[in-house]
């Protein structure tokens, strides 16, 4: 499973590759600095320099795909970055099949959901601000993405981390989005810290952060050093693409406008754990298997737990930062049974149908005045049929029925596990399948099927034509988006291969029971929805269906209390200490030492200057009694010989 | 033989002078005391060889430098005498125990410690008064080896005198010349 | 003609130095102060001349002609000193000089 992208002797002559990084940052900066004076303009200007990113992306995948498959990685040193003794440390791009792929995702949707922007914030008082803080995040993302070291990584994952940040709280007077925001932001910071530690843990043991020296050197690890390393980096990856235990601030991310959540919760930033760790996978195989076995479990428990929760849900948007959750945790469970390509598979897919039911959720918001409670909504395909049916393609991807996108990539997972051996994980994800085919046809029929009906004092339109040019496309490949990897062509395996190596695939029948098997788990949940949401006599049938889960519904429909368990177990004592430390330590303490010796010299200062009487008689008195103690000294000094 | 008796009436002379200078009311009569006891200081160094010191100190102390003090006296106001009440706590009582201390100090060194600091060699400076004589020895000296010291006097007395004229120039006399104009408080006082 | 051992002098000098150094400390008129100084520096003049028997030079009688030129250049300065602050304050009492105080 070694990778081979150490070998970088051979590579192709990249083309203009510092530009995929550099145009979006350039927009971000112009619009930082210059973005009230451009107005109207600077969606187009943000639109145009992510566009023109997607081109140079596109021209370098075009040139990896001409070179020859043993040469098809190679880095272009840009400067010297950190350079100290033998620590050296560059800003390199590595451009190989891996990072192309997500360079080809991220410019893609990104450049969608830029031109969606325009038509979503269109009004927005802050309007130049968004687009600058879009650009920013698609600059430090390529970063991310292309970044030869881990430091340089590491760059790319806060600042992602960072414009999440901003763009959560973009409507920072809103004290729930300010509070979102700070709340993702803080979690993420937990596991940035964890990745962090793990950076010099792998430096410790190898001397080196290139991506190719690590992965190089990963074989000869210990394995509890490597399991060390790869817990770490994976616990970095939990925070950033909202795995157990630090998924909680998704679901709150959604304060954030609905193209945020397109991009950044749903396509990009959230799969960022994902890329890491396949890109890393030979530290995680070199720990003999419990660093993968905890990948698994937990993307597996992750893409349960959030399915469960996403059933309850009645807020559109929460329903698919849940979904994004569960599918995240299809991901992980892909990498955990060493399926890396198929995760990254998934990923693809996932960006496509994920971003276009965000971009959907959204249309259906800006028609409504905001708002998202699908229980004031139904019948919106008549009225708004670009975004019904776009949103309906979303809908079957997700679900995993065939032949859309979702199918494809899901069903490879499964099988991926149950060839590895993993029935446990197998059953767990068949299990969410029903779940997910549940949860979105829930959302999806309440919302678009029925009898129409908008909240109150709405009148339900189809979207604008910004926001159509990206609907329609993101819908196109939620449908045929599975063709990038159909099993027997294995095309999108095969191309990441030098990079990841083989996913193992089911052989003959096999392939085709497990298949049938998902596909007839799927349709099963979206009859199960169909049947209690739909149907005559829907009402009684879901009363008579909640009714013996009623603990576990009121469970998820309180998030099973688990915000309120990090309140009391971690946010509390936290805030207790920092108290303290506020109150005891550094009022008292610190400050009490630095007054303390203030007021001591103060006072003394009070009472020695009555010395200062003014009577020369005095000051006299007091030089002689100095020489007389002088004298003293020296004639006792005599005496005493 | 004589010379332990002249000596006793310089020690008790000199001693008495000071200590009634402590007790005198009237500023001329401290002067006047200060005035004998230079007188019988002088004494002493004719008796330990100093001839030319003793007379300058007559000539110079107890001439000029005394009568600089007694005329200040009289400018400022002969009748005025002190306030015997002592304002300061404790000022007295310092005062005396400190110096008694200070004099205890210095007599016990005087009296047991002299040959610290070197030999006796009283004999030499006989010998040397008898040649090439005291005035003449002192002046070889001081043209001598100190004539840099002795030069550096002349600039300090250059100096005091400057020193002296600034300070005792009446203020009018600054407006006279234009130099500056007088603060409110210097105008008061004129 | 000099029988009397040196020390006596010097014993002689230290009690009038602290004579001196008392009134100084005592006497309230910048004048009597003055001259209290004067005595304190004659103390030490008797000092330097019988130094100068005990070391058999004259180098210590020179060093009074120095004390001597330093008490005059001293007493001239001090003493019109005095005479600015008698004309301003109109007392020559060193205890009316106490402004430069807490």
């Amino acid at each position: 499973m070694m990778g081979v992208q150490g070998e970088v002797a051979a590579g192709f002559e990249p083309v203009l590759a510092p530009l995929i990084i550099g145009l979006p940052l350039a927009g971000a900066v112009v619009l930082l600095i210059f973005g009230k004076r451009i107005g109207r303009l600077s969606g187009v200007l943000a639109c145009g320099t992510i566009g023109l990113a997607a081109v140079a992306g596109l021209l370098n995948f075009i040139a990896l795909l001409g070179a020859p498959e043993e040469s098809r990685s190679t880095t272009q040193h840009l400067f010297d970055f950190i350079s100290v003794g033998r620590f050296q440390t560059g800003v390199d791009l590595l451009l190989d099949p891996l990072s192309l792929v997500m360079v080809m995702v991220v410019t893609g949707v990104g450049t969608l959901i830029h031109v969606y922007s325009i038509g979503y914030m269109h009004g927005d008082p802050r309007y130049p601000r968004f687009f600058a803080y879009l650009n920013l995040f698609a600059s430090f993302m390529l970063l991310l993405v292309l970044a030869d070291n881990l430091l340089l990584l590491y760059v790319g994952w806060e600042g992602v981390g960072l414009c999440s940040y901003l763009l959560i709280g973009f409507w920072f007077d809103r004290p729930s989005a300010a509070a979102a925001a700070k709340k993702a932001f803080l979690v993420n910071r937990i596991g940035d810290f964890a990745f962090l530690i793990g950076m010099f843990v792998l430096f410790g043991a190898i001397g080196s952060l290139t991506i190719g020296q690590i992965n190089e050197a990963a074989g000869a690890l210990s394995a509890g050093v490597a399991t060390t390393a790869a817990l770490l980096l994976f616990a970095g990856a939990t925070g950033k693409s909202a795995q157990i235990p630090l998924y909680v601030w998704l679901p709150d991310a959604m304060e954030g406008p609905t193209p945020v959540s397109a991009l950044i919760h749903a396509a990009t930033m959230v799969t960022a754990g994902v890329y890491m760790v396949a890109r890393f996978s030979p530290v995680f195989e070199a720990s003999g298997g419990t660093a993968l076995t905890v990948v698994g479990v937990i993307g597996a428990a992750t893409a349960l737990w959030a399915a469960l929760m996403a059933c309850t849900e009645y807020d559109i948007k929460r329903v698919l930062a849940y979904s994004t959750i569960s599918q995240l945790g299809y991901m992980f469970l892909a990498l955990g049974v060493g399926a890396y390509s198929i995760a990254v598979f998934h990923l693809v897919t996932h960006a496509f149908f994920k971003g276009l039911l965000f971009l959907g959720a959204g249309a259906v918001m800006h028609a409504l005045d905001g708002n998202t409670d699908m229980r004031h909504m139904g019948g919106l395909r008549r009225p708004m049929p670009i975004v019904g049916y776009t949103f309906m393609a979303g809908w079957l991807a997700i679900t995993g029925v065939i032949p859309f996108a979702g199918f494809w990539s899901k069903d490879a997972i499964l099988a991926a596990a149950w060839v590895e051996g993993n029935y446990v994980l197998w059953g767990v994800g068949v299990f969410t399948t029903l779940l997910t085919a549940f949860y979105m046809s829930r959302l999806y029929l309440r919302v678009f099927e029925g009898p129409l009906r908008t909240p109150e004092g709405t009148h339900a339109h189809d979207a604008p034509l910004t926001m159509a040019i990206a609907l329609v496309p993101l819908g196109v490949l939620s449908v045929a988006g599975g063709v990038i990897n159909l099993p027997g062509l294995l095309t999108l395996e095969h191309f990441l291969e030098p990079v990841v190596g083989e996913s193992l695939a089911p052989e003959g029948a096999l392939a085709f029971i497990l298949s049938g098997i998902a596909l007839v788990v799927a349709v099963a949940g979206i009859m199960l929805a169909r049947s209690i949401y739909m149907a005559s006599g829907a009402e009684a049938r879901r009363a008579r269906f909640v009714r013996p889960m009623a603990p576990l519904v009121n469970g998820a429909r309180h998030k099973f209390y688990v915000d309120e368990i990090y309140g009391r177990l971690i946010v509390l004592p936290g805030k207790r200490f920092a108290l303290f430390c506020a109150d005891v330590l550094d009022r008292r303490g610190i400050d009490g030492i630095v007054n303390g010796t203030a007021t001591l010299i103060g006072r003394t200062s009070q009472g020695l200057r009555h010395i200062q009487t003014g009577y020369v008689r005095n000051y006299a008195a007091t030089f002689l009694l100095g020489v007389v103690a002088v004298f003293s000294f020296l004639i006792l000094r005599v005496v005493a010989g | 033989m004589i010379a332990l008796i002249i000596f006793g009436a310089v020690f008790v002379f000199a001693l008495g002078c000071s200590i009634a200078m402590l007790f005198a009311k009237n500023a001329v009569h401290t002067a006047l005391f200060l005035v004998g006891s230079q007188v019988a200081l002088a004494v002493a160094f004719l008796l330990q060889g100093a001839h030319f010191v003793a007379a300058v100190q007559i000539i110079i102390y107890a001439g000029a430098i005394m009568v600089l003090f007694l005329f200040v006296v009289m400018l400022l106001g002969v009748d005025r005498s002190e306030v015997l009440v002592e304002p300061l706590p404790a000022q007295r009582q310092l005062a005396l125990a400190l110096g008694a201390l200070l004099a205890a100090g210095i007599t016990y060194i005087a009296l047991t410690s002299v040959d610290l600091i070197g030999a006796d060699r009283t004999q030499d400076l006989a010998a040397i008064n008898r040649n090439p004589g005291n005035v003449l020895a002192v002046a070889r000296t001081l043209f001598s080896r100190y004539l840099l010291g002795f030069e550096a006097t002349s600039v300090l007395l250059v100096a005091a005198i400057v020193g002296v004229m600034v300070l005792a120039r009446r203020v009018d006399s600054v407006t006279a010349l234009g130099a500056e104009a007088p603060s409110s408080e210097e105008r008061e006082v004129a | 003609m000099t029988e009397v051992a040196p020390g006596y002098y010097l014993a002689l000098a230290g009690l009038m130095f602290s004579i001196g150094v008392i009134g100084a400390l005592v006497r309230r008129n910048a004048i009597v102060i003055f001259m209290f100084i004067e005595l304190m520096l004659n103390a030490v003049n008797l000092m330097f001349v019988t130094f100068s028997r005990i070391r058999g030079s004259v180098d210590g009688q020179i060093l009074v002609f120095f004390v001597l030129v330093v008490a005059a250049a001293e007493a001239v300065v001090g003493l019109a000193i005095i005479l600015v602050i008698v004309r301003r304050r109109s007392s020559a009492n060193v205890d009316d000089v106490s402004l430069l105080r807490w």
